[in-house]
């Protein structure tokens, strides 16, 4: 980057561009599955983009300082540093979600986009800049996660942030694990399939996965 | 008795909470090295000795250094740093000492270091307050699980490239819809046994 490029510009790449789940088919660990309802999916994203920005900014802030030979392990234990502070924050001030998902909020360590991320941008980067990729990397995370669990939650409890909408016997199935690989597998299909059809895409993205 | 506990703790890890399939985790090796049985075979070798290695290890610094130092609070930094030592030293004294496996293993050994698995087995041992010999049982449940999960998952995709998959799912989203169907079966385990 030489500066040329806006802090609005990097922020929607996050999003849209380079989408960590949808488009980059990166971190589709376990963080995309486990979310079943919005509300999970929100506190689930929250945390990734805590953990990206910050991870980011402190990476950029270091890097002069970090000898190329040990900067893989420099980086993973900054990002296990604030993966801490999260766990710990959210052990303290989100009790009910953080029995579901505790287990889930520390392996964000071993998230590769957030590595991937500080290795790629934030090691080359001035701090500014950093903070923005990680902020956009981050949103395009936590958005998402929540389209997931929205569809998880409409489908499997016919609710969407615990408020009844559909009256009908919900199909069960998706709130289950399974369903977690339904909702994904059909909604990266889906992404695929308007790619191709509108903007000419080969389609079959994610070829990837990591 | 001690030995039906440790037996059933050994079926729940591997079958009833498989990782890939009730967990969630690990879906990045699982849905990368699945393509050929081969690479599927030699990941789940490598997974469940490094497994059941990284478990004892954990479980030893955790009883004998953090516990006694107050550190408790540290151990998602303290485990990956013994994790990527651990993968580390294996990788080299590999090399020296049988060039032939590591040609096998080596490549998976690296992608190893920064997996959701391999630290979520120390975590749960950590969490679920196991001792020693329970910590080993699950680990090395935790590895078979996962290797059966690859090993499945990997015939079916050798099958799947005869097929005539839709364009827009072809790749992962049709993996990832093949994983909910076998999720689906491991769900019939769930009965197995009272925890």
């Amino acid at each position: 980057m030489n500066g040329k490029i806006s802090y609005w510009e990097l922020f929607i790449n996050g999003i849209f561009g380079e989408n960590p789940v949808f488009r980059l088919a990166l971190s589709l660990c376990p963080a995309v599955a486990v979310t079943n309802s919005v509300r999970n999916g929100l506190l689930m994203g929250i945390a990734v983009l805590f953990v990206q920005t910050m991870a980011n900014v402190t990476t950029s802030l270091i890097r002069k300082f970090i000898h190329p030979k040990v900067r893989i392990p420099s980086y993973m234990f900054i990002i296990a540093t604030w993966v801490t502070v999260t766990d710990l924050a959210m052990a303290a001030y989100a009790r009910d979600v953080y029995a579901q998902m505790g287990l889930y909020i520390k392996l964000i360590v071993a998230f590769a986009i957030i590595l991937s991320r500080a290795e790629v941008f934030a090691s080359k980067n001035r701090v500014i800049p950093s903070f923005f990729d990680g902020l956009g990397m981050g949103s395009g995370f936590m958005l998402a996660l929540v389209i997931i669990g929205f569809f998880r939650e409409l489908l499997g409890k016919g609710s969407v942030w615990g408020y009844q909408i559909i009256q009908t016997n919900p199909l069960l199935i998706m709130i289950l694990p399974a369903g977690g690989f339904f909702a994904v597998g059909i909604l990266m299909g889906f992404f695929n399939w308007i790619d191709m059809k509108y903007f000419g895409g080969k389609g079959a993205g994610g070829a990837g996965g990591h | 008795m001690e030995f039906s506990r440790l037996f059933e703790l050994f079926i729940a890890a591997s079958l009833i909470n498989n990782f890939v399939f009730t967990r969630y985790l690990g879906l990045c090796i699982f849905f990368g090295v699945t393509r050929r049985m081969e690479t599927a075979v030699g990941m789940s070798v490598t997974f469940t000795s490094v497994m059941v290695i990284s478990a004892a290890l954990n479980w030893a610094i955790y009883r004998f250094i953090m516990i006694p130092l107050g550190l408790g609070f540290l151990e998602i930094v303290i485990f990956i740093g013994v994790v990527a030592g651990f993968v580390q030293a294996a990788d080299t004294i590999m090399r020296k000492v049988s060039p032939g496996l590591y040609y096998k293993l080596g490549i998976y050994l690296a992608l190893i270091t920064t997996n959701c698995i391999i630290l979520a087995v120390p975590l749960m041992n950590v969490a679920e307050a196991y001792n020693f010999i329970e910590s080993i049982i699950f680990g090395l449940g935790s590895g078979i699980g996962f290797s059966l999960a690859m090993v499945i998952m990997a015939s079916i995709r050798e099958k799947l490239e005869l097929a005539d998959v839709p364009r827009a799912f072809q790749g992962l989203p049709i993996s990832f819809i093949l994983t909910g169907l076998i999720a689906l079966a491991f769900l019939g385990f769930s009965g197995l046994i009272k925890l």
